[in-house]
């Protein structure tokens, strides 16, 4: 039992002493956003549609449509459909399909313009901070530095930035202690601290020195930089298609051919009927059942996932990353800071046997007032919110003696009135006690055990005063788990994902916090080779596993791990490992992030099954149209009553068309998720995408015909 | 008792014998294909052939082993026919020519058992029993290899291997075709159908003239023909002979035969992959399009209007009195929702609705059950396609039986989709373009569309019936439904082993409640939507110009 407080009170040194470097805004609450923040929100302006008008018709060029092969087909549909009208200009018919066919290639042009769009926006703003810095690069001696252009810097060089200098480029503080402002990147605007040593010793390129000096290692080579990556990634130009959109792709495609033939054979087929079929009407029908729909939103789908990672403040280094996110069934979550609050606080007051409970809190009170740490406060706040005893301030009592809590001592107290009244660590508390001429409790080492097994950390309190030395209670500090964890696991195991706790706490505290906090498995005491080890486990086993890390010694795990989320205030050597960065730095959003992942795959999912659905219709439209003047009973499939065979068609190519439009902002916000079982959410989906997919087109084309019979002369 | 009522109880006997026999059925032959002893008489055959059998094989061995003994099968079948003039036993007929033979060697060897010839007049008792008869075992057992290669893929873990095909096929052809044939065929000589070797008969008839009457081994082929899903009739008539197919009874377990054994493979399916709800939920997607099939095709059979239809109880045309409308029209969507092609009835008589039944199902690629094997091999890849729009729709990547349905997978899935509609349309399409094939057609209009369109369809999709009526036997008939049936064949097995071995070689993914149930009834009526729309779709244009111009007129 010793070992393990011995345990404890090294980690709160280390506690302590990371504390004052903590970047302001990594406190986060509970680090869950309101649930109107939760994924599937997003605004969407119709105004971004107008805008991106000129970058839908740029994208008519051939060399960028014969990316999206659907597209291309309808493109080359256009063209031929064009030339014909062309040969025969009297043709208004002709003329209509053809404009919009075009129509449709631009609405999907559109759509992925819309979500480039937004995109370009973030990038400029990123722009507008790599503005071009003048370096104060140290010549060798490291006592003379030269002024040399930020594009200049080579990797390894070191610079020296002062107050209000702009960081030149990416690299590790060697030297010095400053705070920086990272809200070019980051849009948080209070500063950070970054030092030499350690895990804050990052420092991005674009982001500006407040106070102090520091010197930098350059660790990166200009246009490489993390906030050129950034660009690159919000613009879309490093977009590559990921292995599940590629899988998607092919199956259009051989959609896409399927209905090529049957629509190139159905010429002769006709012919022996008896009736000619025009080019312009076989395009149509063409157009009509190739997966138009989702074929036109696939990229924008794409896009927009990761926009909505950046909006998020995660940059995704690959779309592959978020893909698999939505696969992750394991999530490693770091105790401090994701599941629990940054700090252990005091739960309770335990007297030893001779001492009440109200002595034991004010005499943990006056002996914490000069303990500034986390911990210490939380004694004071307990001690007033639980036994009314009011905060006094050290100025207060006059001829005390304060002694602050300090790393070395593990202990803080004071001395007035002829007593002293010491508070810390069992093992310094207990030294102090003896050294003193006291003696120990027997009943103090059973408590402290008590409050071990159960997961907490115990305090001494420890007083001498006339009566001698001696220990007066056990404070009992206790890791308060953040509001709403339980819940959010809960859900998380609803959509299969296990959640395991790492924490460098001992089994016992780790179970007890594991099982207040409901998580479904623990890591005590957990090295990086532990956590290797974990991971490699799962996945051996077939399983995905997300983690988030900061430490250079999270590394390895970062880069072995499926889904790798570095936090921004971490080491370059985890940004470099993992696969996202995260730059508001908050472990929980981990749970966010396999959110989106699955909303883009589902989001694909439902507009494909919406698409193929929608060919039944178009069907019921098209054929009767095609076919009644020569097998009048195929007039019976005409359920829709369409006007006539000009407007059916023509109908189905606008409805065609303009679903396109309709569902840009479904496919930019992604279709609402909630955590649910995969039945459910199939269920769920099939219904509204299958069956309305099936009945939607049935109900526009007949409206679309209704229009159309309207138009005088026709 | 009336005719409908006849036809519901003949159903639901059919039903419930499936039902008994499909389970001790499916796990026998998973045991055949899961045993590691091998029997006496299979040790001889491997030494013979010189084949290890317990050596393990990749995709591209096994497809080397598929192709290049039916390659053997082909040529062995072709030389025969051509020699069949100066081969004992031939009962005087004459060498096959070339067109004819390659057709049917093809034909037989793909399991699709398509006829351009008349039976009784072109086929000896040599070319039937040491050629094709043959044939209607190895073929079908080509076919359960196969399947029971993807089931392999889906099984096993970490490992491109799939078994060993020589294994698989002697296995099949020794320890399911043969024993279940030879019960079969003796049931059947004991219904009345004939098995001898005798030779050609004339007889008189009632009302003056004479006719000819072959001998033969008919009972014997009968069973494996419909056992097999083959489809080749001794006679021309095919099962409508008497001696082919005697008495209602006799209908009944023909039907029974065809659809056990594809029945069943569901069961071995759920078996070998270790969850047999896996089986039961493939299970349920077949039961439901064949039942709904059946159910369709007796409404509009027996609810057909007019005075003669109402007289005979139904549209009897083209069927037999001792079958009814009833056990026809089970025969029949029997016949093409499984590749064999056996008829008991002229397709082309039935009504234009009910001919639209026979094609769509075969359009369907033969999934519900379908063909011996390949049934479960073409069913597990609509799966594989519907796993992937749910798999999406649930937020994963999608994944079927734990095995990742990445690029790779759908490649190979949408490739053997295309396959078949590639083949039956371009096939119809240059049929009705070029001046001469279209005079084969025995009827006009949307009806002898139907007969070309229904040609490339059975050929392209091995299921060898025809809608009577098409002169197939023509050279450019002969070579086209030739290669329909060649390509049909082996290109989807191709992808299909490819794709066994692409799963093979996976890790398994655990499930988690975030995994997509393939067991569920939601799943099995997914896949049902996804194999109707699809195939529909594909094939709603040459379906509304043929059997619908012509039911809905």
């Amino acid at each position: 039992m010793t070992t393990d407080i011995q345990k404890h009170e090294t980690q709160k040194h280390e506690d302590a002493m990371s504390t004052p470097t903590l970047a302001p805004h990594q406190d986060a609450p509970t680090g869950h956003t309101a649930p109107e923040g939760r994924v599937g929100a997003g605004l969407f302006d119709p105004k971004q549609l107008v805008r991106s008008l000129p970058d839908a018709f740029r994208k008519l060029d051939p060399r960028v449509m014969v990316k999206s092969p659907v597209m291309f087909v309808v493109w080359i549909g256009s063209v031929l459909t064009t030339v014909f009208s062309l040969k025969d200009p009297g043709d208004w018919f002709g003329w209509t399909i053809s404009a919009w066919l075009w129509l449709t290639v631009v609405f999907a042009n559109l759509a992925e313009a819309v979500a480039e769009g937004r995109g370009k926006a973030q990038a400029d703003t990123l722009r507008k901070a790599k503005t071009d810095t003048v370096a104060r690069r140290l010549l060798a001696g490291g006592t003379s530095e030269e002024r040399v252009p930020g594009t200049e810097l080579t990797v390894g060089d070191l610079v020296v930035c002062e107050a209000g200098d702009v960081i030149p480029g990416d690299g590790d503080v060697v030297e010095g202690v400053a705070s920086v402002d990272e809200s070019a990147i980051t849009g948080e605007s209070a500063p950070v601290i970054r030092e030499s040593g350690g895990d804050r010793s990052a420092v991005t390129g674009g982001t500006k020195v407040l106070s102090d000096r520091i010197v930098i290692k350059i660790t990166t080579r200009p246009g490489e930089t993390f906030i050129d990556r950034m660009i690159s990634l919000v613009e879309g130009a490093a977009r590559q298609k990921t292995p599940n959109e590629i899988a998607l792709n092919i199956l259009l495609a051989s959609l896409t051919i399927v209905f090529l033939l049957a629509c190139a054979t159905l010429p002769p087929f006709a012919n022996y009927a008896g009736t000619h079929l025009t080019m312009v009407v076989l395009v149509a029908l063409l157009v009509c059942l190739i997966p138009t729909t989702i074929g036109a939103l696939l990229s924008a789908i794409g896009i927009a996932g990761m926009d909505r990672l950046v909006q998020r403040n995660v940059l995704a280094m690959s779309g592959r990353a978020v893909e698999a996110a939505g696969d992750v069934s394991t999530l490693l979550l770091d105790k401090t800071g994701t599941i629990t609050l940054g700090n252990r606080q005091a739960a309770e007051f335990v007297p030893v046997r001779g001492a009440t409970e109200a002595e034991v809190a004010d005499a943990a009170q006056l002996s914490s007032l000069a303990d500034e740490t986390p911990e210490g406060r939380s004694v004071v706040v307990l001690a007033k919110d639980r036994y009314g005893l009011r905060e006094r301030y050290q100025g207060e009592l006059v001829g005390a003696e304060w002694i602050a809590f300090t790393a070395q001592t593990r202990m803080s107290g004071v001395d007035v009135d002829g007593r002293k009244i010491r508070k810390g660590a069992a093992g310094s508390v207990i030294a102090w006690v003896e050294e003193q001429g006291g003696r120990i409790a027997e009943d103090a080492d059973r408590i402290a055990g008590r409050i071990s097994e159960a997961g907490g950390t115990p305090l001494l309190v420890a007083v001498q005063d006339g009566r001698g030395a001696r220990i007066l209670g056990v404070v009992h500090l206790k890791d308060v788990v953040k509001q709403g964890m339980r819940e959010r696991f809960d859900e998380l195991r609803r959509m299969g994902i296990k959640t395991v706790m790492i924490t460098g706490d001992n089994p016992l505290t780790a179970k007890a916090i594991a099982e207040e906090a409901g998580v479904d498995d623990f890591l005590a005491e957990a090295t990086p080779e532990d956590k290797m080890a974990l991971i490699k486990r799962e996945q051996a086993g077939g399983k995905l596993v997300a983690m988030t890390g900061d430490g250079t010694n999270d590394a390895p795990a970062l880069a072995q791990a499926d889904v790798g989320v570095a936090m921004n205030t971490g080491t370059s050597a985890a940004k470099e490992a993992g696969n996202m960065v995260d730059l508001d730095s908050n472990p929980t959003k981990l749970i966010e992030i396999v959110e989106i992942g699955k909303q883009l795959l589902i989001t694909r999912g439902a507009l494909t099954t919406f698409s193929i659905a929608n060919d039944v219709a178009k069907y019921f439209a098209i054929i009767p149209a095609l076919f009644a003047a020569v097998y009048p009973g195929l007039d019976k499939l005409n359920i829709m009553h369409l006007s006539s065979p000009d407007s059916a068609i023509l109908s189905a190519v606008v409805f065609n068309a303009l679903i396109i439009v309709a569902l840009v902002p479904l496919s930019l916000k992604g279709v609402r998720y909630r955590p649910m079982s995969a039945d459910r959410m199939l269920r769920r989906n099939l219904g509204i995408y299958g069956l309305g997919g099936l009945i939607a087109p049935f109900l526009g084309i007949k409206l679309i015909d209704l229009l159309i019979s309207l138009v005088p002369g026709l | 008792m009336s005719p409908v009522l006849a036809g519901v109880l003949q159903l639901l006997a059919l039903i419930g014998a499936l039902a008994l026999v499909h389970i001790p059925l499916g796990t026998y032959m998973a045991r055949v294909y899961s045993s590691k002893k091998h029997l006496r008489v299979e040790k001889w055959i491997y030494k013979a052939i010189g084949a290890d059998p317990d050596a393990e094989m990749t995709w591209p061995a096994y497809l080397r082993g598929v192709l290049a003994f039916s390659v053997v099968g082909v040529l062995f079948l072709y030389l025969l026919q051509r020699l069949q003039g100066i081969l004992p036993g031939s009962m005087g007929f004459s060498s096959v020519n070339p067109a004819q033979s390659f057709n049917t060697a093809v034909s037989f060897v793909t399991n699709t058992n398509w006829q351009s010839y008349y039976g009784e007049q072109t086929m000896g008792h040599v070319v039937q029993t040491a050629g094709l008869a043959v044939q209607n075992f190895v073929s079908a057992s080509v076919g359960i290899a196969v399947a029971v290669a993807l089931v392999r893929g889906f099984a096993r873990s970490r490992t491109g291997e799939l078994g060993n095909f020589w294994s698989d096929l002697v296995r099949g052809t020794l320890r399911i075709l043969v024993p279940i044939a030879a019960v079969a065929a003796v049931i059947l000589v004991a219904c009345g159908a004939i098995q001898n070797f005798s030779g050609i008969h004339e007889v008189g008839q009632f009302m003056g003239g004479s006719q000819q009457w072959n001998g033969g081994a008919v009972a014997s082929q009968e069973a494996i023909k419909e056992l097999g899903t083959n489809g080749g009739g001794y006679f021309n008539a095919n099962s409508a002979h008497p001696f082919e197919n005697p008495t209602p009874l006799t209908n009944i377990l023909e039907i029974f035969l065809i659809l056990v054994i594809p029945f069943s493979l569901t069961r071995t399916f759920g078996v070998m992959v270790g969850s047999v709800k896996q089986g039961y939920a493939i299970l349920a997607t077949m039961f439901t399009i064949w039942l709904a099939f059946v159910s369709l095709m007796m409404w509009t059979e027996f609810a057909h209007h007019g005075p003669a239809f109402q007289a005979a109880g139904g549209a009897m045309e083209g069927k037999e009195v001792r079958f009814g409308v009833g056990g026809s029209s089970i025969f029949a969507v029997s016949t093409t929702l499984t590749s064999t092609g056996a008829v008991d009835s002229f397709h082309s008589s039935f009504t234009g609705l009910g001919g639209g039944i026979t094609l769509l199902g075969m359009m369907l690629g033969e999934i519900a059950p379908g063909g011996v094997g390949s049934g479960l091999y073409g069913m597990l890849i609509m799966a594989v396609i519907a796993v992937f729009l749910a798999g999406l729709m649930v937020g994963r990547t999608p994944e079927y039986l734990g095995k990742k349905i990445g690029a790779r997978e759908m490649k190979l899935a949408a490739a053997y989709i295309l396959i078949t509609p590639a083949l039956a349309l371009v096939f119809t399409a240059a049929s009705m373009a070029l001046p001469t094939p279209p005079h084969s057609m025995l009827n006009s209009g949307a009806h002898g569309f139907s007969e070309v369109l229904y040609a490339f369809t059975s050929a392209s999709n091995n299921n060898g019936s025809a809608f009577a009526g098409l002169n197939a036997n023509t050279d450019w008939f002969n070579t086209m439904t030739g290669l329909a049936m060649l390509l049909g064949r082996f290109l989807p097995m191709v992808f299909v082993l490819a794709l066994a071995g692409s799963l093979a070689g996976q890790r398994p993914v655990p499930v988690s409640a975030g995994t997509l149930r393939t067991e569920k009834p939601l799943f099995t009526g997914l896949l049902v939507g996804a194999i109707l729309i699809i195939t529909g779709l594909t094939y709603f244009p040459a379906l509304a110009l043929g059997p619908l111009a012509e039911g809905l007129a």
